[in-house]
C-alpha cells in the first residue's frame, strides 16, 4: 500500500471534509428547528399528534437512500414540478440532498425530543401548572429546556448517524468525504488507501462530534446527575 | 396495467433484500455475541480488540466499508490469486460482499447490545447453576443465554430495523436487492416517483411487520418474568 497518491490529493479530501461537514450542519440544524414545534404537536396528544406521528412512523420505517432518490429522481416524473419555480432547487444534487436529510433526520429528533417530554417529571410540570404558568410559558420556560437536556445522550447518537447518513450524497454526486474517495479509486484504482482515508476522516469527524456532545452534556446535564 | 409488469420484479428484488438482511442478521449476532463474551473476559488482548472492533466500526459510514471491502476484497483477492499462480480474473460476489459488510458493521452494535443483556441477568442465576454441578458451558447455555437473550430483545429489534434499511445501499455494488430493481424499473418507465414510491412501501412493510413480530417475540420471552408496577 502507498498512500502518496492520497497526499497528492488531500485538497481533494478536504474539499470532501468541508461538503460533509456544511451538509451535516445544515440538516441538524434544519432538523432540530424542524423537530421542536412537530415534537411538541407530537406531545400534547390529538389529531395533530396523530399526524406527526404518520410522519415519523414514514421517514423512521423505510431507508434514507429511497427517500433521497424519491425526492431526487423521483419529483423530476412530474411536469408540474419541472416547470414550478421550485425547479432550480429540486433539480440540484446539493439541494435534494439537503432537504431528504432534513427531513430524515426531523424525524427521529421529533421522536427523540417527544419520548423525553413524556419522560419528564411530573413535578415539574405540577409546579410549573401551579405557579399559574400559562401552556406556553410553561413549554418555553420549564418543559423544553427540560426536555432538550435530558434528550442530549440520544441526539448524539442521531447526530453520529447523521454523520455517517450523509455519505450517501456521493451516490448522487455530490463529492464529500465519499465522493472523493471513490473517485480517486475510480481515477487511480487504489480502493484501500482511498476508502480507508475516507475513514480516517469520517472517524475523526466523530471524535470531534463526540467531544462536543460530552462537553454539551457537561455543561448542560451534569446538573440534573445524581451525585 | 399495475407497476408496467414491473411487480414480480420488484418482489424479486424484495426477497433478494430480505435474504442479504437474514444472512447479515445472523452473522451480526455470531459476531455480537462473540464481541460481548471478549469484552466481558479476563483477558486484556479479547477486551481490547472488541474495543477497537466496535469503536472503530461505529465511526465509519457503513458505505465506505462496503465500497471498502467490495474493491478492496477485489484487489486482495486478485493479488493472492495471482501469488499463488492463478491468471484468470476473479469477481467478487456482490451478495457476499454485502452480507460481510454489513454482518461484519452490526456485530459491533450487536456487542454492545448482548453486553448490556448479559449484565442485566442477576449473577445469583449463574452461581445457583454452579451450584447445582453444571459446567461453565451447560450454565451459559441453559442459564445464561435464554435470559440475556430476553434484556436483549429491545435492542435487537432497534438493530434489526436499522440493518434492514442499511441494506439499499448494498445496490451501490451491482446486487439485484429491491432498491436496484426500482431503480432499473423507473429507468424503463419514466415513473420514478411510482416505483420508488412502491419501493418505499415495501420497505415499510417490512419494517412494519418486523416490529409487530418483535412486539410478541418480547411478550413470549417474558412470559413469567415479573414486572414491577409504578
Amino acid at each position: 500500500m502507498s498512500f502518496e497518491i492520497v497526499f497528492q490529493n488531500l485538497a481533494l479530501y478536504l474539499g470532501g471534509a468541508l461538503t460533509t461537514v456544511q451538509l451535516l450542519m445544515i440538516s441538524l440544524g434544519l432538523g432540530l428547528l424542524l423537530a421542536l414545534p412537530l415534537a411538541v404537536l407530537r406531545s400534547l396528544g390529538g389529531w395533530p399528534s396523530r399526524i406527526v406521528w404518520v410522519y415519523t412512523y414514514v421517514f423512521r420505517g423505510t431507508p434514507m437512500l429511497v427517500q433521497l432518490f424519491l425526492i431526487y429522481y423521483g419529483l423530476a416524473q412530474f411536469e408540474a414540478v419541472r416547470e414550478s419555480v421550485l425547479w432550480p432547487w429540486l433539480s440540484s444534487a446539493w439541494f435534494c440532498a439537503c432537504l431528504s436529510f432534513v427531513l430524515n433526520t426531523a424525524a427521529y429528533t421529533t421522536e427523540i425530543i417527544a419520548g423525553s417530554i413524556r419522560a419528564l417529571p411530573a413535578g415539574e410540570i405540577e409546579a410549573a401548572k401551579s405557579l399559574g404558568m400559562s401552556r406556553w410559558v410553561m413549554f418555553r420556560r420549564i418543559v423544553l429546556p427540560q426536555a432538550l437536556r435530558r434528550a442530549l445522550p440520544a441526539y448524539s447518537n442521531e447526530a453520529i448517524f447523521m454523520l455517517q447518513g450523509t455519505s450517501l450524497a456521493s451516490i448522487v454526486t455530490l463529492m464529500d468525504i465519499t465522493g472523493a474517495a471513490r473517485q480517486l479509486n475510480a481515477s487511480h484504482y487504489i480502493p484501500f488507501e482511498a476508502f480507508i482515508t475516507a475513514a480516517v476522516f469520517y472517524l475523526a469527524l466523530t471524535l470531534v462530534l463526540v467531544s462536543l456532545f460530552n462537553r454539551a452534556e457537561a455543561r448542560w446535564l451534569k446538573p440534573l446527575m445524581p451525585r | 396495467m399495475l407497476l408496467h409488469g414491473f411487480l414480480p420484479s420488484l418482489l424479486e428484488g424484495a426477497g433478494v433484500t430480505l435474504s442479504v438482511a437474514l444472512a447479515s442478521m445472523t452473522m451480526a449476532m455470531l459476531l455480537g455475541l462473540a464481541g460481548a463474551l471478549a469484552k466481558l473476559s479476563r483477558s486484556r488482548t479479547a477486551r481490547g480488540a472488541a474495543m477497537v472492533y466496535t469503536t472503530l466500526i461505529r465511526g465509519v459510514p457503513d458505505l465506505v466499508l462496503m465500497l471498502l471491502i467490495f474493491f478492496g476484497g477485489q484487489v486482495a483477492v486478485n493479488a493472492a490469486a495471482l501469488a499463488l499462480g492463478h491468471a484468470d480474473y476473479i469477481d467478487i460476489n456482490p451478495y457476499l460482499a454485502g452480507v460481510l459488510t454489513i454482518g461484519f458493521i452490526f456485530g459491533a452494535y450487536l456487542t454492545e447490545a448482548f453486553r448490556g443483556a448479559f449484565l442485566a441477568v442477576p449473577p445469583g442465576q449463574r452461581e445457583a447453576g454452579l451450584a447445582f454441578g453444571m459446567s461453565a458451558w451447560q450454565v451459559g447455555w441453559r442459564i445464561t443465554l435464554p435470559q440475556m437473550f430476553r434484556h436483549a430483545l429491545p435492542g435487537l429489534a432497534n438493530i434489526w430495523l436499522v440493518l434492514i434499511k442499511s441494506t439499499a445501499i448494498v445496490s451501490v455494488i451491482g446486487l439485484s436487492d429491491l432498491m436496484t430493481r426500482g431503480q432499473q424499473a423507473a429507468g424503463t418507465t419514466r415513473e420514478p416517483f411510482v416505483f420508488y414510491l412502491a419501493v418505499a412501501l415495501i420497505y415499510l412493510l417490512f419494517t412494519s411487520a418486523s416490529e409487530l413480530l418483535f412486539k410478541f417475540l418480547q411478550r413470549r420471552f417474558s412470559l413469567g418474568a415479573q414486572q414491577g408496577r409504578l
